[in-house]
């Protein structure tokens, strides 16, 4: 199924200045493999060296951190939303 | 004279040219803003900073603008205070107050950050600032902006405290209420920094924004004789400040301005919104993100981008962590107002209420000295304590009516 993912600035280098693209996936992991297929160098910006998405990314599947769903098995469905977020500090302290 | 060097990956070490940017292309590292130390050579000294306006641009060498900040010039100087009726009620030795309850112009701390911010900004030469904010951040974005004729949007979470929403609707913002947490507010502003060409004092221009929190350290050590204390205890939301203190007490020792007293830093947080605080007392580095639940809104900050740093900040100084529930919070807020005279806000309570456990846990020792942190004003969060105040008693205006309220008071011997 086809997944629409929004791009953050720091990765549009890579995806010729999209801030969004079309992926195919059934989960979380295979989308990120898929990116990398469609717009190599992502997985490597996205995922430590042991495949595990990284310490200062955040993905959001509509609206929700995968970190509170099943991380990269977290299943997705047509009309699904991702969104890939650098993580960024507060508003407080 | 400006020293700053670039801008540097703290994960990969990558550097880049100053400009509005805050996440290494690389590895989505956090960029921070490095500077070249050596290049102030020995002119900056404490006779120069103190021949300065008390305002927290005497240390203008150490924060990343060019030249005279165009937003701000006033902010900062606030007082430190002797707290010696709480030193009797906690059984310490040397307590103070960094007050920035009254920190001009909005009464928080978040002036600092935004007049570096918004300074930088216009050196960018944006036109509109914006900021995902818990109320005091919207509020010093939304006056600073307007004083500097800036054009501001800010974003907060749809349940905040009334006097935080008026106190940034008031200066002509554009308020945005996202109907969910701070983190959501977070995550849609990291998208539409992406999108508008506008300078988000905590997106893109973070690493400039972050670094004003360093001018808090530099007057402590500055008020307290050029000294840096041996324990502070910080408010942490995203760890953010915890990191700048740390900061820019090394900062101090290696210019000469203080000696090395080995300071230990502490992070308080709200039990309902810990991830810090748990991550040190379970001994990880690794901070899971929560869903927050506290009054103490202005540290609901589930996913705190800083707190790995902040956890490492606490373990490498030798300091530690810890958390305190809602009625632990409003208690230390009435503590600090009933010994002090100081109303500070419920993150202010925190602060206190963690200081508190941490000195009773003999983490703190008693007979050294002790900086607690308070970094916004109990007038913007009145839900808190509104309904734990003395009863007023409304009376004619009669001294007939006063004289039986005035013995019964004598008779209670209040």
């Amino acid at each position: 199924m086809t997944i629409q993912v929004r791009i953050p600035t720091p990765l549009r280098r890579l995806t010729d200045g999209a801030d969004e693209v079309s992926i195919e996936a059934e989960n979380v992991g295979a989308l990120i493999d898929n990116l990398e297929a469609a717009h190599a160098g992502m997985k490597d910006r996205l995922c430590d060296d042991k495949g595990d998405i990284r310490r200062f990314v955040n993905v959001y599947v509509n609206d929700e951190d995968v970190r509170f769903l099943k991380g990269k098995s977290t299943i997705l469905k047509e009309g699904d939303e991702v969104s890939i977020v650098p993580a960024i500090a507060g508003g407080a302290l | 004279m400006s020293i700053v060097r670039a801008l540097k990956c703290r994960e990969c070490g990558s550097e880049y040219e100053i400009a509005p940017v805050h996440v290494c292309e690389f590895c989505f590292g956090p960029l921070e803003v490095v500077y070249d130390y050596d290049a102030l050579g020995e002119g900056f000294t404490r006779e120069l900073i103190e021949s300065r306006p008390q305002n927290m641009w005497r240390y203008k060498e150490l924060l990343p603008i060019e030249g005279e900040p165009t937003v701000g010039a006033e902010v900062g100087f606030t007082p430190l205070v002797r707290a010696k009726n709480l030193e009797k009620v906690l059984g310490v030795k040397e307590l103070y107050i960094k007050n920035d309850a009254v920190c001009y112009p909005t009464l928080s701390f978040k002036d600092r950050v935004v007049s570096v911010a918004l300074s930088k900004a216009v050196e960018f030469g944006f036109t509109t600032v914006a900021c995902a904010s818990t109320g005091n951040l919207a509020g010093s974005v939304a006056a600073n902006a307007t004083a500097a004729g800036l054009k501001s949007y800010v974003f907060i979470p749809h349940d905040l405290e009334v006097g935080k929403v008026v106190g940034a609707g008031v200066y002509d913002t554009s308020i945005v209420a996202i109907e969910g947490q701070y983190d959501d507010v977070n995550r849609l502003c990291s998208e539409i920094a992406g999108k508008y060409p506008w300078a988000f004092v905590n997106v893109n221009v973070r690493p400039f924004y972050a670094e004003g929190s360093k001018s808090y350290a530099y007057e402590i050590m500055e008020q307290l004789g050029w000294k840096a204390p041996k324990h502070v205890v910080v408010p942490m939301a995203s760890g953010s400040l915890c990191t700048k203190v740390d900061k820019a007490i090394k900062e101090f020792v290696k210019l000469g301005l203080v000696e090395d007293a080995g300071t230990a830093i502490y992070g308080a947080q709200a039990t309902g919104c810990s991830p810090i605080a748990r991550s040190v007392k379970e001994g990880t580095d690794l901070i899971h993100p929560v869903k927050a639940d506290t009054i103490a809104k202005s540290l609901a900050i589930g996913n705190p981008a800083d707190g790995y740093y902040a956890n490492r900040v606490m373990k490498e100084s030798g300091g530690w962590s810890e958390d305190v529930s809602d009625q632990e919070i409003v208690d230390a807020i009435k503590l600090l107002a009933q010994t002090e005279g100081i109303f500070a806000e419920t993150a202010g309570g925190v602060t206190l209420g963690v200081a508190k456990k941490l000195i009773e846990q003999g983490r703190i020792p008693r007979d050294e000295s002790i900086v607690i942190c308070v970094t916004g004003n109990g007038l913007k969060t009145l839900e808190a304590v509104q309904d734990q105040i003395n009863p007023v008693r409304t009376i004619k205006p009669s001294l007939k009516a006063f004289d039986p309220l005035a013995e019964a008071d004598l008779a209670a011997n209040k």
